[in-house]
């Protein structure tokens, strides 16, 4: 197995009850696994199933031992890596506020076009760009807007579900 | 099932009779005292639930842990709020390293006061998250009997584990809905109790295929139950193979027959050790890696297959990579396993089977369990012998501490039935042995319990005899008293240059005075000549006894593969000590 850290998509199915996110991340936390992104939402509304992903750093080894652990809490139904390089689609959105004004300003607005970012707000001295895509793009898009007045970044984490007809 | 009313305090003893529970073992306090009043009203009545009153909740935990050990039944234990549930906490853990069916009802201060910082209040359920197999924080009455059902019913099913139920002190009052737990089904928990059938047969063709063989049994079997006993028996002498066990693991195949070469591991036999490290097929059945058992993991077992059966798919490649796991329940598994191979008559490989054997003879001859006898002190080793020479025509249940004493108990101490070595594993709790010893006499009035301490563990839990006292237990205290923390001594020898470091204990009690504190009996034996008239006298003692065993005290536990070692690298002795351990092996525990 490989030794090489790299982050790992994790994507866990569970109830949807009280707690079981502590149980979640009080699990990770505890056997000192770090996480970098985090998201929740319930996914089927009648069967109060919560999907919960994980972006977390690791060798190969190290994620799949937190995944057996994952699965012996008793609300959790299911626990995948659902990692991008193997055969998920990860997604993630972002809020980017640009305080600038002038040719950077107009440089901002130019770049968000290649990105097919979305201004959601603006004044006439800022831009609020609405952003999707994978975790990378978002960061090259950050990494752009650094020297063109970025104020703040606002990220929902990663979303990931597996390409084709296969099912978690 | 009508539907009937009633207030959380006697929805909490109608699933106690729902889930025929007929004893808890607790300690009273403010936030729980709507149910203790139902205790009380219910005294009357024709069967009344047995409470046994503890002298701390840690022991509580630690009973209901014997008392589920010793019988296979769920234990059940009931706290009061705030330090009730902390002082549960370590019992709770032990059970959770150790796979044991608990469920501990706990008080809570009124859902109006959660938050306050009131007067005994904790996050229990936050406390409680990482050493139970689940947790509930009650917060409405209507909740409350299907949380219950769900708490019987995840402490017991799939591999078995300790359950919180905190329940706040007005729900505890309130009255609502209490449904029965044949309408109740936890919505996903779904333990798989049968393996994949084709993955069986490929177990099987390398069980007929294999050379050097060896099955290595753990705690699973016990928890399977006595049906996984009998087969695991029956499956073991079709094949005619070894057979090694864990600590947790001992009973389940008879301990004095000839296909069991010992207890496996850091203090396990030479030849267990070895067959381990030479085999070309492991079969591990019920037991989980654990790393008392694999030495140097690198190390293990390098050219062998590896069979595993396991109810939990977490335990599966967790820290060894095997070729067929096997996910289910040890006795399904095992039925099936034994009725494929009849049915495919498969066949073992004889010949190599014989030689195989014979290396195995070849290394029994080293009788790495051997040691020197003194006249005038008492060898540890020969204490544990003795006791179980003057003992082993009873049905007897042997608990431990932690230490020294465990590990000779383990080595000396044979069992031919499961249940009857309760003993902590995976926690290492000193403490342990006193508490459980009463849980596993009350879950067997009649049958003779002794508890194999040191006398620094027997101290942290002393307080427990009061309870054996009270509830006429009748409980033998075996104390291997070499005025050491051994285990923390022995170390300290081999890994420290015999810098022995706050392991001596200066003021010791009078055990004898102490035992007749408590209104048991205190027997005292120094000289090996005495020791089976003390034996003796303490046996047919009808109360409580603690027997205050003076050994010798520099004797160290053997064999011992020390940390960070292959299986190939055990000290034998004194004589092999000089062996310098690594930087790596001295960061171990």
């Amino acid at each position: 197995m490989s030794e090489i850290v790299s982050k790992h998509t994790v994507s866990v199915l569970v109830d949807n009850e009280p707690g079981v996110l502590a149980r979640v991340i009080g699990l990770i936390s505890g056997r000192g696994y770090n996480i970098d992104s985090l998201t929740v939402a319930e996914v089927d509304a009648e069967k109060h199933i919560s999907r919960i992903t994980i972006v977390a750093p690791g060798t190969e080894q190290t994620v799949n031992k937190m995944i057996s652990q994952l699965q012996r809490i008793v609300p959790v139904k299911r626990a995948a890596n659902v990692t991008f390089e193997k055969q998920g689609i990860e997604r993630e959105m972002a809020l980017v506020k640009i305080v600038s004004t002038g040719e950077k300003r107009v440089e901002s607005m130019r770049l968000s076009d290649v990105f097919r970012a979305r201004v959601i707000d603006t004044t006439h001295d800022s831009f609020v760009f609405e952003l999707n895509g994978s975790p990378r793009k978002i960061d090259a898009f950050i990494d752009l807007m650094k020297p063109l007045g970025l104020s703040e970044v606002s990220r929902t984490g990663v979303v990931a579900i597996a390409r084709g007809t296969e099912k978690m | 099932m009508v539907n009937i009313q009633m207030t959380g305090a006697q929805m909490v003893l109608k699933a106690f009779e729902d889930h025929q529970v007929d004893t808890i073992f607790g300690y009273p306090g403010g936030a729980v005292l709507p149910i203790y009043d139902e205790l009380a009203k219910e005294r009357d009545t024709n069967q009344p639930i047995r409470h046994y009153l503890v002298r701390h909740e840690q022991g509580a935990s630690h009973s209901a842990e014997g008392y589920a050990r010793s019988s296979g039944k769920v234990g059940v234990m009931l706290v009061t709020s705030g330090p009730g549930v902390t002082n549960s906490v370590t019992g709770l853990t032990d059970a959770m390293m150790d796979s044991i069916p608990i469920v501990c009802i706990s008080g809570q201060v009124p859902t109006h006061l959660i938050g306050t910082d009131a007067f005994q209040e904790c996050d229990a359920v936050g406390i409680t998250r990482p050493c139970t197999k689940h947790n509930w924080l009650v917060k409405d009455i209507n909740d409350l009997s299907r949380i219950l059902h769900e708490a019987f019913y995840v402490a017991s099913s799939g591999r078995p584990g300790p359950v919180l139920v905190d329940i706040p002190k007005d729900i505890q009052f309130q009255t609502g809905t209490y449904i029965g737990p044949e309408t109740v089904k936890h919505k996903s928990y779904r333990p798989k109790l049968k393996a994949n059938i084709d993955q069986i047969d490929d177990a099987l063709k390398l069980i007929a295929d294999a050379e050097k063989p060896i099955f290595y049994t753990g705690g699973g079997v016990i928890n399977s139950g006595n049906a996984a006993v009998q087969l695991l028996r029956e499956f073991v002498r079709l094949t005619g193979f070894p057979i090694t066990s864990t600590l947790q693991g001992l009973g389940a195949y008879p301990g004095d027959d000839s296909q069991f070469i010992g207890m496996l591991g850091m203090h396990g036999t030479y030849e267990a050790n070895m067959a381990m490290n030479e085999c070309d097929l492991m079969i591990n059945i019920g037991a989980r890696f654990d790393d008392r058992i694999t030495g140097k993991i690198d190390e293990f077992s390098p050219n062998s297959k590896k069979i595993h059966i396991d109810i939990d798919p977490s335990s599966i490649n967790k820290i060894v990579k095997v070729d067929v796991p096997l996910i289910g329940d040890v006795a399904h598994v095992l039925e099936d396993s034994i009725k494929l191979w009849k049915s495919k008559v498969y066949k073992i490989n004889k010949t190599p089977l014989k030689e195989w054997w014979k290396t195995i003879d070849k290394w029994k001859e080293k009788d790495s369990l051997k040691f020197d006898r003194d006249k005038n002190t008492i060898k540890p080793q020969y204490a544990i012998q003795r006791l179980y020479d003057l003992t082993k025509d009873k049905d007897v249940f042997v608990t431990t501490e932690v230490g020294q004493h465990q590990m000779w108990a383990a080595q000396y101490y044979k069992f031919s039935k499961p249940n009857r070595w309760i003993t902590s594993g995976g926690l290492g709790t000193m403490g342990f042995g006193l508490p459980a010893a009463i849980g596993a006499q009350v879950a067997h009035p009649d049958k003779l319990v002794i508890d194999i301490a040191g006398e620094a563990s027997i101290l942290m839990c002393i307080q427990e005899m009061s309870t054996a006292i009270q509830h006429k237990l009748p409980v033998k205290i075996f104390i291997i008293n070499n005025q050491y923390m051994g285990m923390v001594r022995q170390w300290q020898e081999l890994l420290h240059d015999k810098r022995y470091s706050h392991s001596y204990t200066d003021a010791l009690p009078d055990f004898v005075k102490l035992a007749e504190a408590y209104g048991a009996k205190g027997i005292r034996v120094q000289k090996p000549n005495e020791l089976d008239k003390g034996i003796n006298e303490m046996i047919e003692y009808d109360g409580p006894v603690i027997f205050d065993c003076v050994v010798e005290q520099n004797e160290n536990v053997y064999p011992m593969i020390p940390s960070g070692k292959a299986h190939n690298e055990m000290l034998l002795g004194d004589e092999t000590k000089k062996e310098e351990i690594s930087d790596e092996g001295k960061v171990l525990v």
